[in-house]
């Protein structure tokens, strides 16, 4: 029972400067099963980052806890997969050393790396391209091979950070569709943060839309168009009478938040 | 081979010269064709228009080659061997009139004796107005020191008026006048027949080929004219100035003027002023006493006496002009800048000349520093440019590995036993290998004075590196190690290297220790920035992704900070080795006995022109390869440049 926890979650940030002082996350209460695709919606400045940190281990909460299976977690780990906006791969590394990173710090064999390597590039659609430098690969292999180098390590659960941001609209597609198959195949526990709504109800069989100041989850959906997904093409989908009730729905609720903030300012 | 070509560089210029000539001709025909099919399809301001256009390169390297023989003196030498051999003899002659000349006002705008006389009735003056406000002498005495400084002033004028010259001053002037015109008349008449050059003159070498300029001995016939009149001419010099006017109307004055000063100096030392006193009063009469033994030499003439002197010399120089016929339009046109100087036992070069060598002799120049025969005048100073050498592998053992290792190690060193005999222990071998005096077999090795420079540079900024790199890495990522190093490095980095020079060179010597430390503290200073900046830079995401794709804090430094950083590091390398190189050979120049820096210093020293253009040529070649070669390692090792 692998399950990601998150009990009591706040964290403040004090401006060193100033003083100020933001309340980025405040109580923040989850339980992710294992197996469990969550897409995390919010305007701008909510506290999606800074969650997604915390449960990577990349920062410490001010107050409660995250546990992942049972025990507290106090820093990064291989568990625990990234993927980031940019990809943030070793622009000096070909892609099958990218790849293999994970392994080659673990010190695994490296002929049983090289055949994980080969399969996992075929999974993400890019058998092939071992030896091209990464540089040379276009925004949306480039988060393929992201995908991979974080998937090769096994890890329970993927967080990804707006992972299709900076994507053309055509390769964004391609990617949800990527991301879907993957889940299913690899049954693993994925949080995407995502700033579109269409892509946080198509990649989130839960889904929460956060709200500002202080940072804290302010609905909470369970979608059927993930499964759906599995199956039929995402543009159907999207044509769907329901899907558009939900879109319009959390649209409103989202712009009546950015309101609200603009307000106080 | 190279003798040969030595011994025939102006001919060999000659060929290049009108090679030049023809290939910027050639050029600028090709160009002003081309510009004109071009014309019409390119518009101002398209960077296509600035392709291409070889043809310009060839015209500016042919111009830079023309412009420099022709300053050089070097299309002089190509085309008129044996013009600068005349006009040395020309030269020759000039020196041997220029003391006449010295006192006439063609070559020094006034008579000397104009300027004697002026300058010193001046000074007299001065004293006269002096000895009014002086206190040290009674009333009754400054009226007879008045009457001194007049009577002084009574030589001037006696010198000075033509009525008082002695018969035998005038005959005396009047006889330097007619030999001077006979000299003019000889030198009118041109060479005479049937003269030819004297064996050992042909036997010279020829110019430029030793470090004596310009051969001395005449091998021509006007050059023998020329020769020959400056041989008479400094004959005529030296009468000249052996003649004095003394007239009998200063000779009584003279006599009288001694014995009132030497009773002022005698009044002065019979001890009836105090110190003070004393001191102004002969400091008075020395300063008279001083002008007065100026004015008793009878150097001062009438003006009127050297007025014949004067006209010969004019016409002597005249006579010059005539006589030298052809040459005066090569020395015109081909010889920029003062010409040819004679002073003491050589004939120079003056001008542009002077300090730029010809191509040609800086092409010879170069060859015999490259030759590696050593014995055989190559190489400079006993060491080759660039060659190689066997070098015993035991110094490089004693370079690597300290004493102490011998020391530390257990045991006692050997001691004599009783017959006085010593027996090495393990300890002693140690010992004797880590002070490199075990013969251990030699390796060929690359010496010369290039590859002095080169090895103090390459060890420099290996260690630089190998220190730099690191320490700059930790700088990058740990707070401690920035703070704590920051200010040891701001401390010594902003400091020019120059300026440590002195003081390092003096605690390491200035052998290769010292200046490989002060190129270290460079190349250390440039490494550990330049790693630091690369390591801080480094995108935050990839050190996140790193960890949690399972990396250990070692693993991250090593797999993800040092190649992010290593653009920055190779760029670092760049620099150091350009700074390195800059500052080598200025260290160099400061100390030393081997390489190029030292060359060049000596080359000034001695104002071996070509030397100091060569070196700098070989530092500039060097430079270059330097920069070259990183820039292509730079392309090959980091082709992710600014594409991250
Ligand atoms: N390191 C930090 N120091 C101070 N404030 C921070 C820091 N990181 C985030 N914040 C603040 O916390 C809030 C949430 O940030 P973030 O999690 O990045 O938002 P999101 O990802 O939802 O756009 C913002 O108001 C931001 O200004
Ligand atoms: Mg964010």
């Amino acid at each position: 029972m692998a399950d990601l926890v998150c009990e009591d979650l706040s964290m403040t940030f004090t401006n060193p400067q100033t003083g100020a002082v933001v309340e980025a996350l405040k109580d923040i209460n989850f339980t992710l099963k294992k197996g469990e695709l969550l897409s995390v919606l919010g305007p701008s400045g909510c506290g999606k980052t800074t969650l997604l940190n915390v449960i990577a281990g990349f920062l410490k909460a001010t107050s409660g806890r995250v546990t992942l299976g049972g025990e507290t977690i106090t820093a990064p780990g291989v568990e625990r997969g990234m993927v980031f906006q940019q990809g943030a791969l070793f622009e000096w590394l070909p892609v099958s050393r990218n790849v293999d990173f994970g392994l080659r710090m673990k010190g695994s064999d490296p002929k049983e790396s090289a055949a994980l390597v080969e399969k996992w590039l075929e999974i993400v659609g890019l058998q092939g391209f071992g030896d091209t430098p990464t540089y040379q690969l276009s925004g949306g292999m480039q988060q393929r091979v992201a995908l991979a180098r974080c998937l090769i390590n096994d890890p329970e659960v993927i967080l990804m950070d707006e992972p299709l941001g900076a994507l053309d609209a055509l390769t964004r597609e391609k990617m949800q569709s990527l991301v879907l198959e993957l889940w299913k195949e690899t049954g693993k526990t994925i949080m995407i943060i995502t700033h579109s709504v269409e892509e946080a109800l198509l990649l989130g069989e839960r889904l929460f839309v956060m709200a500002p100041r202080p940072g804290r989850v302010h609905r909470e959906y369970r979608l059927p168009f993930a499964e759906r997904g599995l199956e039929e093409s995402l543009r159907e989908i999207k044509h769907d009478p329901y899907f558009s009730e939900m879109r319009e729905e959390i649209l409103t609720m989202i712009w009546d938040m950015e309101e609200e903030i603009m307000g106080r300012v | 081979m190279f003798e040969w070509l030595s011994d025939n560089r102006a001919s060999i210029a000659a060929v290049l010269i009108l090679v030049a000539l023809g290939t910027l001709i050639w050029s600028i025909v090709v160009g002003r064709r081309q510009a004109r099919l071009r014309a019409n399809d390119e518009v101002f301001g398209d960077p296509v228009r600035t392709r291409g256009g070889w043809y310009w390169s060839v015209t500016g390297v042919s111009a830079l080659f023309l412009v420099w023989s022709y300053y050089s003196w070097g299309v002089a030498r190509a085309f008129f061997p044996d013009a600068a051999n005349e006009m040395c003899q020309i030269a020759k002659l000039e020196e041997a009139i220029s003391p006449i000349k010295a006192a006439l006002p063609i070559g020094s705008r006034y008579y000397k004796s104009t300027l004697l006389a002026s300058r010193n009735a001046a000074q007299l003056q001065e004293l006269k107005e002096q000895l009014a406000a002086e206190t040290a002498f009674s009333g009754a005495e400054k009226v007879t020191l008045a009457a001194l400084i007049t009577d002084v002033r009574a030589l001037i004028a006696n010198s000075s008026d033509p009525k008082n010259l002695s018969p035998e001053t005038r005959d005396k002037l009047a006889d330097i006048t007619a030999k001077l015109k006979e000299l003019a008349a000889t030198l009118r008449a041109g060479p005479p027949a049937g003269l030819s050059p004297s064996a050992e003159a042909l036997a010279q070498p020829k110019w430029g080929t030793t470090y004596t300029e310009i051969p001395m001995l005449p091998i021509t016939a006007r050059g023998m004219l020329f020769d020959a009149a400056s041989g008479r001419a400094a004959e005529i010099a030296s009468e000249f100035n052996k003649i004095r006017n003394n007239n009998p109307a200063n000779d009584a004055l003279i006599a009288d003027i001694k014995t009132r000063i030497a009773a002022l100096k005698k009044t002065n030392k019979s001890g009836e002023f105090d110190e003070k006193t004393r001191a102004e009063r002969e400091g008075f009469v020395k300063a008279v006493e001083r002008i007065f033994k100026r004015l008793d030499d009878g150097l001062i003439f009438p003006a009127a006496a050297l007025r014949d002197v004067d006209a010969a010399i004019a016409d002597l120089g005249a006579a010059e002009q005539d006589a030298k016929g052809g040459l005066r339009v090569a020395e015109a046109l081909f010889f920029p800048g003062p010409g040819i100087v004679k002073s003491r036992t050589q004939c120079t070069e003056q001008g542009s000349a002077r300090w730029l060598p010809k191509p040609t002799d800086v092409v010879a120049k170069f060859g015999q520093l490259a030759n590696p025969d050593v014995e055989n005048g190559g190489g400079y100073r006993g060491f080759p440019l660039l060659w190689w050498d066997w070098l015993p592998v035991s110094n490089i053992v004693a370079f690597f590995v300290p004493d102490w290792i011998a020391d530390i190690w257990p045991g006692e060193y050997a001691t004599h036993g009783p017959d006085g005999t010593i027996t090495p222990n393990f300890k002693d071998k140690l010992l004797a290998i880590a002070r490199g005096d075990v013969s251990l077999g030699s390796i060929p090795m690359l010496s010369g004075h290039i590859w002095d420079s080169l090895f103090r540079v390459l060890v420099a900024l290996g260690l630089g590196i190998f220190l730099g790199v690191p320490l700059g890495l930790f700088m990058g990522v740990s707070r401690f190690f920035k703070s704590f190093f920051d200010p040891l490095i701001e401390l010594y980095r902003p400091v020019p290297p120059l300026a440590w020079a002195p003081l390092i060179l003096t605690i390491f010597g200035i052998q290769d220790d010292g200046k490989i430390f002060l190129l270290f503290m460079v190349a250390f200073a440039i490494m550990v920035i330049s790693a630091r900046t690369g390591a801080s830079g480094v995108q935050l995401s990839k050190i996140r992704a790193s960890h949690s794709l399972g990396a250990s804090d070692r693993q991250i430094m090593w797999h993800v900070i040092f190649p992010n950083a290593l653009p920055e590091i190779l760029t670092g390398i760049r620099i150091s080795v350009g700074v390195c190189w800059g500052t080598l050979v200025a260290a160099e120049m400061l100390a030393g006995t081997t390489g190029v820096g030292f060359v060049e210093n000596i080359a000034r020293t001695v104002s071996d022109y070509e030397l100091i253009w060569v070196t700098i040529l070989i530092m500039g070649v060097l430079g270059l390869v330097f920069d070259l070669m990183m820039r292509w390692i730079i392309k090959k090792t980091i082709p992710w440049r600014g594409m991250g």
